[in-house]
């Protein structure tokens, strides 16, 4: 549990975090480790947790009838997985697979949707953060649309 | 660079295709050898020569060989318009005119002591790759040395043999990513400014230069901004449609600057009021 705690508190992302709410997010947190091809979760499975990368490579898919899996992200030590655990219906909308060994930490977002009901001050520290990924996730997005090397 | 505008300066000299080589599906590189020792050019990194197909007519493009290997000139392009669909079939032998070089450089005398950030986009890649010889040739003078490339698929990545002869250097740090992929890739997906915010450069002692796509390039300075890097430690490669290179035909024109002569290598605190602007 202490190294739990000391790894989360040193994560950027949970960075000026009270202490009691870093405490409660220790409560909610595991280590977990991936083998390659193994699948952190599947399209549709319902989304029960959000994960930190402490090592290693993950890809986001999307099955395309016809084509395949198609890799729309990979990401890799630092970052995190996973916001379907925040918004109904909690399903994961893609697969993400580790493409190599993979060590990450994951928490109980189920746990944590609970305990943000009851503390809102945390609910917002939490979303705040969430929305901060998701806006650099939209920005790539939009531009892995723009397809800005098609013509030049 | 000054140009001092005479008969000369428009004079292109014979160079002989030595090789062509295949490097995506749509894009080729040509090795030229002059014709005449007097007609051998000297370049510095970011510099671009106008080549002219005989007949079919003249396009800029800039040199993305190795400066040191002068009088050898490499250029790559990619087929798209005229010109370039028809320099995709000369054969070794073949003449083409050349006149250059034109236009600004990469500030890699400013980068000693630095490390050195190349963020590459796409073809973007070809005009760095100069930059890169000449950091690698005089290696010890830089601090970490970090090539960020975003290519569109797997199969468009340019100098895929020289990235993984880089990469297995100690010295040098190369990063590819791809906008998009099919499962078997093993490499990273996503955007190259998502490189940005993971690179281990120092940010408060760091040469940055990209070139790509422009809005690749906004995109990618934004990142570096957030990051922390000061605006005038970041360089730019602009690209518009470059006629006389010499400043003299305003087709070129951006603003108050003319890209052939002014660039195509700008200080990014000399265009970022340009960049938003849509009617330039």
């Amino acid at each position: 549990m202490e190294n739990l705690e000391r790894l989360l508190a040193d994560h950027p992302f949970l960075a000026g975090l009270p202490k009691d709410h870093l405490e409660l997010l220790v409560g909610c947190a595991s280590n977990m480790k991936f083998n390659a091809k193994q699948y952190l979760f599947r399209e549709g499975e319902e989304a029960e947790k959000f994960f930190i990368i402490r090592s290693g490579k993950v890809a986001l898919e999307l099955y395309v009838p016809g084509e395949g899996a198609i890799t729309i992200q990979t990401l890799g030590e630092g970052e995190i997985i996973g916001w379907s655990w925040l918004f109904p219906p909690y399903r994961w909308r893609f697969d993400a697979q580790a493409m190599e060994q993979t060590l990450v930490i994951a928490l109980d977002g189920k746990c944590l949707r609970t305990k943000c009901e009851g503390d809102h001050h945390l609910g917002y520290q939490l979303l705040k953060r969430f929305t901060d990924i998701l806006e650099q996730r939209l920005q790539a997005m939009r531009m892995q649309l723009l397809d800005v090397y098609k013509n030049t | 660079m000054h140009v001092s505008i005479t008969s000369q300066t428009m004079l292109p000299h014979q160079y002989r295709v030595q090789r062509v080589r295949q490097e995506t599906p749509d894009t080729f590189t040509l090795e030229l050898h002059p014709m005449s020792e007097a007609s051998a050019i000297r370049f510095v990194p970011g510099q671009f020569n106008m080549l002219y197909l005989f007949g079919v007519g003249e396009i800029p493009i800039s040199i993305s060989g190795d400066p040191r290997k002068s009088p050898t000139l490499v250029h790559t392009t990619r087929a798209v318009g005229t010109v370039t669909k028809a320099m995709r079939g000369l054969r070794k032998g073949d003449i083409l005119g050349v006149r250059g070089p034109y236009g600004s450089h990469w500030p890699i005398a400013s980068g000693v002591g630095r490390d050195i950030v190349i963020i590459a986009g796409g073809i973007g890649l070809a005009p760095l790759r100069p930059t890169l010889y000449s950091i690698v040739a005089d290696r010890d003078k830089y601090g970490r040395v970090i090539l960020l490339y975003g290519s569109r698929t797997p199969i468009d990545i340019l100098y895929r043999r020289e990235l993984e002869s880089w990469r297995s250097r100690f010295d040098l740090e190369i990063y590819v990513t791809v906008d998009r992929a099919l499962k078997s890739w093993r490499g990273d997906v996503g955007v190259v400014t998502h490189l940005i915010s993971k690179a281990p450069f120092d940010k408060q002692n760091c040469l940055a230069m990209i070139c790509g796509p422009e809005v690749m390039m906004r995109f990618a300075v934004m990142e570096l901004l957030k990051r922390g890097v000061p605006d005038d430690r970041i360089y730019i490669s602009m690209e518009r449609n470059m006629k006389c290179a010499i400043g003299l035909c305003g087709h070129c024109q951006f603003g108050s600057l003319f890209v052939c002569k002014d660039g195509p290598v700008f200080p990014y605190p000399g265009v970022k009021d340009l960049l938003s602007k849509w009617e330039i």
